[in-house]
């Protein structure tokens, strides 16, 4: 399976942001940086969660630690949501007929 | 277009300083903002709100502006514009009064309506009052565009489905691929085809909640299939051959001799496919359900009657 991999260059250019912020990312482990011949790279499907702490960093101030911890509960979240969706869909099968 | 109480909306006092609107701004902002409640149309609503407060009362002439006519800003500027043209009429004329609001300072006056869109998701009340070149910060703040949200209605079997549907958002109509398998309640986000952003902003994302009808033949719980199916007595007891129907036809299955009523059978890969993984599909869970005969014959109930004894 192919892993479409976007430039973290072209990332930082696009979005406006420090390279630094994306390392930091990365040492805390919220997302993957693939180095290719000296280029650093993130896989296409990790977009969206990095695009979405770019926001929280840059539109609500929130520092590593709280990007972090925000991460964590919003991929709980999200679980749960599924979850409820799952349960409501079951339930619907004894209230709907 | 009603008028939209910025204060309120920052819950701030009229005097409030600088340093006050952007603490209120930045609590709100956080408590609101789509990142961090996701699936929250009510919260986007309201972000946007916060941010276009924060917009007008953040930047002095904005405010100014919009403190000195508050309520009445639909004359504002006419009445400014009045003013000033009885000024020049009193200078070149000399003498006179005018007496505030008389008639006519409505008339050849530039439509606040065609100041066009300012974009990005404001009210009407904030394009009308600030046009496309409303205050400096707006050259300054770039703001993402606004999260659109739509439902989409599919039958059971269109769920079943890899297929292609155009919907109309906004005005726009997109064409997008609906993967076999999306269950009911889930929502797929289109990124880029939500509001336009403001400033230079990215535009915000479209999200599509599905909700798929519930077919008579079929319950389904994820990608796996629950079905009912009536078997005769004769054949619970001595065992046949049954055709039932699945998802993608018709299936001959085996019913056992001695067959007891609420037997589960397992048809592996006759489910709903799962979802974004082709070729892949859940199970059909069959439950038999033994049908007693009813109205019976004389000659019948003579035959169960010695059945009955013979056991005894």
């Amino acid at each position: 399976m192919t892993t479409t991999l976007i430039s973290t260059t072209e990332f930082c250019t696009w979005h406006q942001v420090e390279h630094s912020f994306i390392h930091s990312l990365g040492d805390a482990g919220l997302i993957e940086i693939t180095v290719v011949e000296e280029d650093e790279f993130i896989p296409e499907t990790q977009i969206q969660r990095l695009e979405k702490m770019v926001r929280l960093h840059h539109d609500l101030d929130i520092n590593l630690a709280g990007i972090e911890a925000i991460t964590h509960l919003l991929d709980r979240v999200e679980v749960l949501h599924r979850e409820m969706r799952t349960l409501r869909n079951r339930l619907n099968l004894y209230e709907g007929d | 277009m009603a008028f939209i109480d910025y204060y309120k909306i920052l819950g701030i006092d009229k005097n409030a300083s600088e340093k006050d609107i952007k603490a209120a701004y930045r609590k709100l902002a956080r408590k609101f903002h789509p990142d961090l409640n996701p699936n929250d149309p009510e919260a986007n609503k309201k972000f946007q709100q916060i941010n276009e407060a924060n917009e007008v009362l953040s930047d002095p002439e904005n405010r100014k502006k919009y403190d000195k006519y508050g309520e009445h800003w639909q004359h504002g500027e006419e009445h400014e514009q009045y003013a000033r043209q009885q000024q020049q009429n009193r200078q070149q004329y000399g003498g006179g009064q005018y007496s505030g609001f008389g008639g006519g300072y409505g008339q050849g006056f530039e439509s606040f309506e065609d100041f066009g869109d300012a974009g990005g998701g404001f009210s009407d009340f904030f394009q009308q009052m600030f046009g496309g070149g409303g205050g400096r910060s707006r050259g300054q703040a770039k703001y993402r565009g606004q999260d659109f949200t739509s439902e989409l209605h599919l039958s059971f079997r269109e769920a079943a489905e890899t297929h292609k549907q155009t919907l109309t958002v906004n005005g726009k109509q997109i064409r997008i691929t609906i993967p076999a398998g999306v269950e009911n309640g889930q929502t797929i986000k289109i990124s880029g085809h939500g509001g336009p952003g403001n400033n230079g902003g990215p535009a915000g994302d479209l999200y599509i909640t599905f909700a798929i009808a519930n077919d008579s033949n079929f319950k389904r719980i994820g990608a796996d299939l629950y079905a009912n199916v009536k078997i005769d007595l004769y054949t619970a007891v001595l065992g046949d051959e049954v055709t039932i129907d699945t998802l993608t036809g018709k299936v001959k299955l085996k019913v056992a001799a001695g067959t007891q009523n609420g037997t589960k059978v397992k048809l592996k890969g006759k489910g709903f496919p799962v979802y974004k993984k082709e070729g892949e599909f859940g199970d059909l869970y069959l439950t038999y359900e033994v049908q007693l005969p009813t109205n019976l014959t004389e000659k019948q109930k003579e035959l169960f009657t010695e059945l009955s004894n013979l056991q005894s």
